[in-house]
């Protein structure tokens, strides 16, 4: 079995996602599906006057992969610029999941990094 | 032919012994007499069919009607009511798109909650683009059809009523003749989509007495690309066509077009011949195991599973889990996303589908966000829902 893709810390963020839950205030959320498994990510982000993340939230549902590529990436995008966020790319979310994703799989890794660049791109507007 | 020894008529498993299919309500596998049937159309008759005066074309001819009529009589119809299409979601949208056009405010059509997203979203869409509406018959906790609200939402209002056979979620049995009665009992039109009991149940069209019946070639053995509308003859010749081009024609000027007769006034464009054929092997090869045999294999194998698998600690059913369940199991593993099962199972080459399998407003409705489907057909054995109930037990180790 595939004990290689479901390593502990894959499991941890799953089973203990961290910033989970909405933000009441925050300067944009973004929503984005998985069509194909019905997994649902929607994003909270508070930006300081800085322009540094503040804080993170997320709400949905999905399989492990999914949600724990969002527990991770609402951590890692803690203090970054948005400047520097948008400079994230999948090798940025595939080193963080630190887990091989086969083609499968690869639409539930990158959910949280599209609805992150998509609700960038509608906050930069 | 023993039905026990038949997992060797079809390449893709014969060649890989360690597989263990589980998703034939996705796709049936393939069996040799439809692969050799495609090639030998390509190999000695591949010409267009129905205006070539040469022989190979006369061949192709021959074979392509042949097949026709042999399918017409496997569901009891006649020749002139079997329209060939490129499956039931085609089917589906031919019939949605003709039957529509004469829709207006006040009228409805009749669906239901179980069905398929391509019995579901065409007419969900036509209702906006012409006014009508669109209502769905809800369901049981345990997956059927709640019949008291099919009785009541079918008014005389109700022009359309299209419902699927055979859940595709759940393998729920929905009694077909019994929502068709109350369907012609308003004056309505009834379409039984059939995609998922083709490869499991004996359908009589006559019997049911639906006015359309839909199904694809490839959940019953036959190539992808091809599949089936049966439609009343009364019917079929009123309504308009819903693609215009060659063959579909009997004689066209500047001005007007005079349709060909039926079935071809329905079939636009050269068809998908091979496949065509190639599902005629496929009911070649269902008739030569036996539709009973296939029915009473799958309906032990069902038993068997739902039997077994109900050992697994914090496993969840969906579906009724009698006799009105069929060929299909639908569960999920506490704590465990049914994609993570799925791809666990896909290690020990175990091949199930998970997700909301096309069905969203089901699932919804059952209040999952999906479930992992296993869905059986004749070439399956005990010893695969062995071996399955093995892996899902090391899925939940690896998830503890």
């Amino acid at each position: 079995m595939d004990e290689e893709l479901y390593r502990e810390h894959i499991l941890d963020h799953y089973k203990n996602p961290r910033n989970k839950g909405a933000l009441s205030d925050y300067s944009f959320k973004h929503k984005e599906y998985n069509p194909l498994c019905g997994d649902v990510l929607e994003l909270f982000l508070r930006v300081d006057e800085k322009n540094r993340v503040a804080e993170t939230g997320f709400e949905g549902h999905g399989c492990a992969i999914s949600q724990a590529s969002a527990s991770l990436l609402t951590e890692y995008i803690k203090g970054k610029t948005i400047d520097e966020l948008k400079t994230l790319t999948t090798q940025d979310i595939l080193d963080m999941l630190g887990v091989p994703i086969n083609d499968a799989r690869m639409k539930c890794a990158m959910l949280s990094l599209k609805t992150l660049e998509q609700g960038l791109y509608a906050f930069s507007q | 032919m023993s039905i026990n020894a038949h997992k060797k008529d079809f390449p893709m498993l014969a060649g890989q012994p360690q597989l263990v299919y589980l998703d034939s309500g996705a796709t049936s596998q393939t069996p040799q007499p439809v692969l050799d049937a495609m090639n030998d159309y390509y190999n000695t008759c591949n010409a267009n069919i129905h205006r070539g005066v040469y022989q190979v074309s006369t061949e192709a001819t021959k074979r392509y009607e042949a097949t026709r009529e042999k399918i017409a009589a496997f569901i009891g119809a006649q020749r002139e009511e079997l329209i060939f299409t490129s499956g039931a979601t085609m089917s589906l949208n031919l019939l949605a798109y003709s039957l529509c056009s004469t829709l207006k405010q006040g009228d409805e059509v009749v669906t239901t909650l179980m069905e398929h997203h391509s019995n579901f979203v065409p007419w969900q869409q036509l209702a906006k683009q012409h006014g009508f509406t669109m209502r769905s018959i809800g369901v049981t906790p345990d997956g059927r059809l709640n019949m008291e609200e099919a009785a009541a939402l079918i008014s005389p209002a109700t022009k359309i009523v299209t419902f699927t056979h055979m859940s595709n979620a759940l393998g729920t049995i929905n009694p077909a003749k019994e929502l068709c009665a109350l369907a012609h009992r308003v004056g309505a039109v009834a379409i039984v989509d059939g995609a998922q009991s083709i490869a499991h149940m004996q359908v009589d069209v006559k019997n049911m007495n639906c006015d359309f019946f839909v199904f694809s070639g490839h959940k019953m053995f036959g190539p992808k690309g091809i599949g089936c509308l049966y439609g009343k003859a009364t019917l079929l010749k009123n309504m308009q066509p819903f693609l215009y081009g060659g063959d579909m024609i009997s004689e066209v000027t500047t001005t007007d077009t005079c349709f060909n007769e039926l079935p071809y006034k329905f079939e636009a464009g050269t068809p998908n011949i091979a496949d065509a054929i190639g599902l005629g092997a496929a009911v070649d090869y269902i008739q030569s195991i036996g539709i009973k045999n296939v029915i009473q294999h799958e309906a032990v194998l069902t038993r068997y599973a739902l039997d077994v698998l109900k050992n697994i600690p914090n496993i969840t059913f969906y579906g009724p889990q009698n006799a009105s369940q069929y060929a299909i199991i639908s569960f999920n593993l506490k704590g465990i996303h049914a994609h993570d099962v799925a791809t666990l199972l896909d290690r020990e080459h175990i091949a199930v589908r998970a997700g909301h399998h096309c069905a969203m407003p089901f699932m919804t409705a059952l209040g999952v966000h999906g479930t992992v489907r296993v869905s059986l057909s004749s070439y399956n054995t005990k010893e695969d829902i062995d071996k399955l109930h093995d892996a899902l037990l090391k899925v939940q180790k690896i998830f503890k």
